[in-house]
Parts: C-alpha cells; sequence; structure tokens
C-alpha cells in the first residue's frame, strides 16, 4: 500500500522520540506559565494604574506577534544582542512561556473579575480576612471557571509547538520531515502517510485535552 | 399577627415604646447605635445625619421609598460603606471611622437580598466556614451548631446539599443560619425577600418572626408591610437620607406625618367607580 515503510526500522520509535520533545516543550512551558499567569492575573485584578498599561502592554504585545517571529527573536536576537546562545529547546520553552504566561494571566484575570462583589461582601460582613475570603471563597470558584479555557489553551500551545522545528528543534513534525526525506525515493507516497501518522498523533494527544475541557465546562454549568 | 407574644423579652411587657419615642426601649443600654451618620456618594448625600440606635431585644423596621438610603444604611452600619460623618457604635464602642477587625465585623451580622451563599460549599460548609476559620471553633462543634440552625430553619435534610440545588427560599434560610452561626448581637436584614417567589417569602418570614421571638435583636430593611407591622418593635420611616418618622406598629394604621401617609397610600389598591 505503500505505508510499509512506517512499520519498517525505527519509525515508529523516531516519531514518538519527537513527539516526546513536542510534549516536553509544551508541558515545561505551561508549568512555567501557570505560576506567572496567576501572579499575572492577580496583579491585574489590583487598581493599580501603572501595573494595568504595563501588564496590558505586554498582553497585546504577546498577543499581536506571530508566535513564529517571537522564535526568531528569541533564538537570533538574544544571540546577536545579548550573546546568549540558548538552544533551540530553551528558547522555544522562553516564548512558550511568556506566551501562555500571558493569555493565562489574561483567564485569570477574567475569572476573578466574574465573581460577583456580593461574594466579597457576604465574606467581610462574617468577618474573613482579605486572605480567607481569597483563598477560601474567591479563588476556588474562579479556578473552576479557570479551568475549561486553560485546556484549551494547553492545546494551543501543543499544536504551536511545531513551529520549533523552524528555529531547529527535533519535534515530531520535523522528524516526519526527516522520514519523509528518507524514504523519498523508496515510497513516493510517504508524505502523505507520514502526515497521516502526525495528524493522528497530535489528536491523540488534544482530543483527550478538548474532552477534558468539555467536560469540565459541564460540570461548572451544573 | 401584630399581638406576638414575647415572653422571652421582659421590656415588651412594660407597654409597648409610645410613637414620640427616638430613645429605645425603656432606656436600656443600646446595642447598636448611629449617632449623626451621614454618608455621600459624590454630590448626593444619601443619608444625612441619622440617628438611631436599636435595644437588647429590639426589632426595629426601616421602611421608606426605593433609593431613600435603606440600604446604604445597613451597609455602613456593617462597614461595607465608609461612613462621611457622624459614628456608628456598638455596645458603646466606636467602630466606625476605622479599618473594622473581624471582631468588630463578625459581631454584627447581615443577610441580603440575594442570598449571596458560598456557591463552591455545600450548605452546611457555608454555615461552619466563618465559625470555624474567624473564630476557630472546632470542625465538630461547628457542624453540630450548623446542624442545629438547618434543624431549625427546616433544612436538616439539605445539609449536604449544594446552594444551587435550592430554591430562593430555602436558600435564603441557609444564608440566615450562616449569619446566625456566628452569633452576632445585632441582625440586620437587608430587603431579605425581595428576590424570591411570593410562595417562598412566607416560610422566610416566618423563620424571622422565630427570631424576634427569641429576643434576637434585628434592624429590618423591608418591603413587606404586613410583616413588618407584625415583627416590629419600633418602625423608623427614612425618606431621601432623613428619618422623617419613628414609633411602634400603630405606624402602619396610624402615621402621623404626610410624607408616611402618601408612602403607605402606595401599597394599597382602589379601583375608582367603587367604594372602597
Amino acid at each position: 500500500m505503500g505505508a510499509e515503510f512506517l512499520l519498517q526500522g525505527a519509525t515508529i520509535k523516531r516519531l514518538l522520540v519527537g513527539l516526546g520533545v513536542t510534549l516536553r516543550i509544551s508541558l515545561v512551558s505551561v508549568a512555567l506559565s501557570i505560576p506567572f499567569g496567576v501572579l499575572m492575573g492577580v496583579l491585574f485584578t489590583r487598581k493599580n494604574r501603572m501595573l494595568q498599561v504595563v501588564l496590558r502592554a505586554y498582553l497585546n504585545f504577546i498577543r499581536v506577534m506571530p508566535q513564529l517571529v517571537l522564535l526568531y527573536v528569541v533564538f537570533f536576537g538574544s544571540a546577536t544582542t545579548l550573546g546568549l546562545n540558548f538552544s533551540g529547546e530553551v528558547a522555544s520553552i522562553i516564548v512558550f512561556t511568556l506566551w501562555g504566561a500571558a493569555e493565562l494571566g489574561d483567564l485569570v484575570r477574567a475569572a476573578l473579575e466574574s465573581i460577583p462583589r456580593s461574594q466579597y461582601d457576604s465574606s467581610y460582613v462574617l468577618g474573613l480576612t482579605q486572605r480567607q475570603t481569597f483563598l477560601r471563597v474567591i479563588l476556588p470558584q474562579a479556578l473552576s471557571r479557570l479551568l475549561p479555557p486553560s485546556v484549551n489553551l494547553v492545546t494551543r500551545i501543543v499544536k504551536t509547538t511545531s513551529l520549533c522545528m523552524l528555529i531547529g528543534v527535533v519535534e515530531v513534525v520535523r522528524v516526519g520531515q526527516q522520514i519523509i526525506d528518507y524514504y523519498r525515493f523508496d515510497y513516493p507516497q510517504g508524505a502523505l502517510w507520514t502526515y497521516a501518522t502526525l495528524a493522528l498523533l497530535y489528536f491523540c494527544i488534544c482530543w483527550p485535552l478538548s474532552m477534558l475541557s468539555k467536560w469540565l465546562e459541564g460540570r461548572n454549568t451544573r | 399577627m401584630s399581638d406576638r407574644t414575647r415572653a422571652s423579652i421582659p421590656a415588651n411587657s412594660t407597654s409597648a415604646p409610645t410613637a414620640q419615642s427616638s430613645a429605645p426601649l425603656s432606656g436600656r443600654q443600646p446595642v447598636l447605635e448611629l449617632r449623626n451618620v451621614t454618608k455621600r456618594f459624590g454630590p448626593l448625600t444619601v443619608l444625612d445625619g441619622i440617628d438611631l440606635s436599636v435595644a437588647q431585644g429590639e426589632v426595629v423596621v426601616l421602611v421608606g421609598p426605593s433609593g431613600c438610603g435603606k440600604s446604604t444604611l445597613l451597609r455602613c452600619t456593617v462597614g461595607l460603606e465608609q461612613i462621611d460623618g457622624g459614628e456608628v457604635l456598638l455596645d458603646g464602642e466606636v467602630v466606625s471611622g476605622r479599618e473594622r477587625t473581624q471582631q468588630d465585623r463578625s459581631r454584627m451580622g447581615m443577610v441580603f437580598q440575594s442570598y449571596d451563599l458560598f456557591p463552591n460549599m455545600s450548605v452546611i460548609d457555608n454555615v461552619t466556614l466563618a465559625p470555624t476559620i474567624v473564630r476557630g471553633q472546632s470542625q465538630k462543634d461547628a457542624r453540630e451548631k450548623a446542624k442545629a440552625l438547618l434543624a431549625r430553619v427546616g433544612l436538616a435534610d439539605r445539609a449536604d446539599a449544594r446552594p444551587s440545588t435550592l430554591s430562593g427560599g430555602q436558600q435564603q434560610r441557609v444564608a440566615i443560619c450562616r449569619a446566625l452561626a456566628m452569633e452576632p448581637e445585632v441582625l440586620l436584614l437587608d430587603e431579605v425577600t425581595a428576590a424570591l417567589d411570593p410562595e417562598m417569602v412566607h416560610e422566610v418570614l416566618q423563620v424571622v418572626l422565630e427570631l424576634a421571638d427569641d429576643g434576637l435583636t434585628m434592624l429590618i430593611v423591608t418591603h413587606e408591610m404586613s410583616f413588618a407591622q407584625a415583627i416590629a418593635d419600633r418602625v423608623v420611616m427614612l425618606d431621601a437620607g432623613h428619618i422623617v418618622e419613628e414609633g411602634g406598629p400603630e405606624f402602619f394604621t396610624n402615621p402621623k406625618t404626610e410624607r408616611a401617609k402618601a408612602f403607605l397610600r402606595t401599597f394599597e389598591f382602589h379601583r375608582s367607580g367603587r367604594d372602597s
């Protein structure tokens, strides 16, 4: 059928190693984004003018920049102007953390602001401190509203890491291209089969996440 | 309805307070006192020099047209709004004009129009939260007390339910338990039935009437006039930030000022061409 090469040699194993790199970049970036994003979201809700301007500028800057440009800026820019030679993987993690923290920060802000004023009032008259109010009343409610969109953000990050191959990271899509090149003459139809396999791999990662997000959302509205 | 027996409150047996008395029941030390309280929102003076005191075991009902400052008065009393003049005293001690301590705040209970239970907790956790983390009661003691309170309002079997699965009337009864769990010296009720369907109003007001019978000190804002008449030891009518009339429950049958008469008429309905 022309797809036998997928089962030959180390093809599957190499794809899985590539997928491992994809997941490593994604997971490390997400793990770093969480503390920074939560901090940013909490700072967003402080009514401090300066802070608002700075955070808003950061968020908008990250949003308007294509991720690819950010990757180039961090990978090549830091090497030429700052003399910092990041590996492709480290540069990728920096970019996806900058992006993830910005987006998550905005989600945290929205979740915190969606908690009605009256929840604070009720806590106040019961004698709770601001800290107790935040930890026991506001945060748990914000968290359950925050989870579904956050899981969606993770799937976006996973998919976007495919751009990392353009700064030399050998993640799953790059591995796929190497395989296509290797089998180009023996299996002219190889490209199609390889990309189909890549699609399947991404699907296996993102679809469960998508379902998780949906389930979390359903749980909220009950 | 208006001749409730209030056996636990001796003051009630010494004849109802007279219409003129702006002093609380028979000269006892007021639990709650507002002296010349003024509140402004921008150019608008919402409360203009309010003097009001509530004695131990007394039930004071605040009435008045919408926007007259009733809710603001309650919010200023508990410290949710800063006042611009005057002072609020609790047991003779000034609590306004500074950041209120946890202690200050938990001595006054307040129940809101929209119940505002914590949706992330079960009914019983709503009730035990403040006693455990503010008062430091053990989980076990707090739960026992909470169960007793819930049983009292007829919701013992809903202790582990989520607030969102309860009706409005049930949620409001839980909110009352949540406030009572802190054993407040005075309970403030801000239009607690205004958001409820008519058939649920009664179950909530019945609970409040029972609290009054038990001698709880309360300051109540309500638009339910028959309830107000039944529960009030004293009625205070507010209009445009001023107290326009103050008196016993006879306020409802025999108001003195034109303003009060006009206000009470808004609750009556007559069809022209028919004898009333």
